[in-house]
């Protein structure tokens, strides 16, 4: 079943980030605030408003996420390529830092 | 060379040190991203999907040794030891900071270059034939006038907030290597009968969604007259194009609803009233441009036809890659070389700053000091002589830039598609890659011969796939990318657009499906001479379409 995170890119460099469940802005989509009903969208969709003007990140947005296990899988491309980085160039972005498996 | 002046330098220098500030007051939170975003993108900083990207403006495609050393230190130094070279002749860095942006623009004004006009709904880069001063077939260098017109245009108030953006594309040659009848303006730079220079006009003319093939509104226009009747057609388009549709509003759909006729009558009412006003061309002016375009001075060199022939018999690959990358010059004794940044299997249009190191270390020693970018996504050496062609080659050979696919069906133009591209829908690069290496024998590449195939990932069509003799475009469809092919583009001086071939197909599916096209075409081309697009326009769609889906149901 897909339940929702809040991501978005960080305003000094630009990089993907994830709303933590602690409010901190993450690195990697693991550990991200997960909303599984609508009261809880509605709150991402607030700390969205939010966080845009904590001027910490811009162009924030609710996805589409799968729990599987213990991680977490976006369920666009978009955002596994987001989350991974090019998948022409598995040595750069965070899949560079952190072996994971291909975003196709 | 075109070499700044005072008013450049300070004009430069001054956008840097705005934008400088107003970083500043963006990290300080003193600007929000509504009230930054459109200052950045002015300043050609977009944001990706990993990073911020920045788009630094090479005018008319050309760079000097000094300044392509630029481009490879600063992606050494604020990215990730690559560039993108793309199909506006601009380059792209993939992942500089914000933070780290003025310090980038302040070093691209060290070599005059900045990232002005990269973005926005204001003139863009303009571009000429990446062969310019060079090619043998040119009546004239488009390069004065592209010059002309970017000083024209650079921070034009009246033109700064145009209904969408607006490019403008020059050559000097019939034949057509800027593709200048899918830009907003095309001017293709020719002699009239009394043997003096002019430009046939098109307007209209794009691609992206709505692609079109540009209008010509005037047969031949005196050189004095550039700025004014430019001038004209911007007013009407500015006056006229659509506010209240971002899909409508680029000029060709003004021309589509107004009529050629129509529009082509207003544009005409328009110039009456500037043709001889202050922003008619003294000829000392042209000239005073046109002087820093003066064809270098190349001494003759004969003695390198006889050591061609040598090394051509030596050694076969350096042969082919000369039939292929070289292309005639004015000058008999020296050649136009087309550094090929597509190896087989490899991202079109990037280059590692040792590349960009290794292209300005040949360019000074061996052309003059010169460097073009092609919208092929490809960099040129515009004056090699011939008696050099084997050192430059082994050069290039060093670091994998000698591949010898110029115009093959492996070069291949492609955006950066889904793996960077916030707009993309579907990926490019690797459907790039993947047709590359299935078509990476030489021989068979040769067999093929002329074939340019183009991929876009979205329907902006960046990769020009439109345009395409083979066009991909990728989209996204219930959640998996698809990709479209159309048949029968060409960007060239007898312009179409291609023709969609029918249902598209997944990412597992295309590459056998560009093949069987490619097959179908071996076999009913008439014989080697007959090229894919003649082959296509004598024959249409039909055999082509044929092939696809009858072979895809009989595999189902």
């Amino acid at each position: 079943m897909s339940v929702k995170v809040l991501t978005a890119n960080r305003l000094t460099d630009g990089e993907a980030v994830w709303l933590g469940a602690n409010g901190d802005w993450l690195d990697q989509i693991d550990g991200a605030l997960v909303a599984r009903h609508a009261e809880a969208a509605a709150a991402l969709e607030e700390a969205g408003k939010a966080a845009i003007k904590s001027n910490l990140v811009i162009d924030v947005n609710v996805i589409d996420v799968e729990e599987r296990g213990e991680h977490l899988y976006p369920v666009r491309l978009r955002e596994r390529i987001r989350q991974l980085g090019p998948t022409v160039r598995l040595d750069l972005g965070k899949q560079a830092d952190k072996p994971a498996a291909n975003a196709a | 060379m075109y070499r700044y002046d005072e008013f450049d330098h300070a004009f430069v220098s001054a956008r840097v040190e705005q934008f400088k500030d107003q970083v500043e007051r963006r990290l300080a939170g003193e600007l929000t991203e509504d009230q930054f975003r459109p200052l950045r993108l002015m300043n050609g900083v977009y944001l990706q999907l990993h990073a911020y990207m920045l788009r630094v403006a090479i005018p008319y495609g050309t760079l000097s040794a000094r300044q392509m050393r630029k481009l490879a230190h600063i992606a050494r130094t604020y990215d990730r030891g690559y560039g993108h070279f793309t199909t506006r002749q601009n380059l792209q860095y993939n992942w500089p900071a914000l933070k780290d942006m003025p310090k980038v623009l302040d070093e691209l004004a060290e070599v005059e270059m900045h990232a002005l006009q990269t973005s926005g709904n204001c003139i863009r880069n303009v571009t000429a034939d990446h062969f310019a001063g060079a090619a043998a077939d040119e009546v004239a260098d488009p390069r004065p006038y592209a010059e002309i017109l970017r000083q024209w245009s650079s921070m034009h108030p009246e033109f700064s907030y145009l209904p969408r953006k607006f490019k403008i594309a020059v050559t000097g040659a019939e034949r057509d290597r800027a593709a200048i009848q899918v830009h907003d303006i095309g001017l293709h730079l020719k002699r009239n009968e009394a043997g003096e220079i002019g430009f046939a006009v098109y307007v209209g003319g794009g691609q992206g969604r709505t692609p079109m093939v540009a209008k010509k509104i005037r047969d031949f226009l005196p050189v004095e007259d550039l700025l004014t009747y430019t001038t004209a057609i911007m007013r009407v388009y500015n006056l006229n194009g659509r506010r209240d549709n971002k899909y409508k509003a680029r000029i060709k759909i003004l021309v589509h609803e107004t009529g050629t006729e129509e529009l082509t009558r207003q544009v005409e009412t328009e110039w009456l009233a500037l043709k001889n006003s202050d922003l008619k061309l003294p000829q000392t002016d042209v000239d005073a441009i046109d002087s820093y375009f003066r064809p270098p001075h190349l001494p003759l060199r004969p003695e390198g036809w006889s050591a061609l022939a040598g090394a051509r018999k030596a050694d076969h690959a350096f042969a082919a890659w000369v039939d292929q990358n070289v292309t005639p010059h004015k000058n008999p004794d020296y050649g136009v070389v087309t550094i090929s940044l597509k190896p087989i299997g490899g991202i079109p249009g990037d280059a590692t700053d040792a590349q960009m190191d290794l292209v300005a270390d040949i360019a000074e020693q061996f052309s003059q000091d010169e460097i073009r970018v092609s919208h092929e996504q490809n960099l040129i050496l515009p004056h090699v002589a011939i008696a050099d062609l084997r050192i430059v080659y082994d050069l290039l050979l060093t670091d994998g830039l000698a591949t010898a696919n110029a115009g093959l069906i492996t070069d291949i133009i492609a955006c950066p598609g889904l793996d960077y591209c916030a707009l993309a829908t579907a990926r490019s690069i690797p459907v790039a890659q993947r047709i590359s290496e299935r078509f990476a024998d030489p021989a068979r590449q040769a067999d093929i011969g002329e074939l340019k195939l183009k991929i876009s990932g979205c329907i902006n069509a960046c990769g020009h796939h439109h345009v395409g003799h083979i066009g991909i475009l990728g989209v996204e469809k219930k959640g998996e990318e698809l990709y479209q092919i159309s048949l029968g583009g060409s960007g060239d001086e007898v312009c179409t657009i291609g023709d969609i071939t029918g249902r598209g197909f997944s990412s597992e599916e295309i590459v056998d499906a560009i093949e069987t096209i490619v097959d179908r075409y071996l076999e009913v081309r008439t014989d080697k001479e007959e090229t894919f697009l003649a082959a296509y326009r004598r024959l249409g769609a039909a055999p082509f379409k044929d092939a696809l889906y009858s072979e895809a149901a009989n595999a189902a």
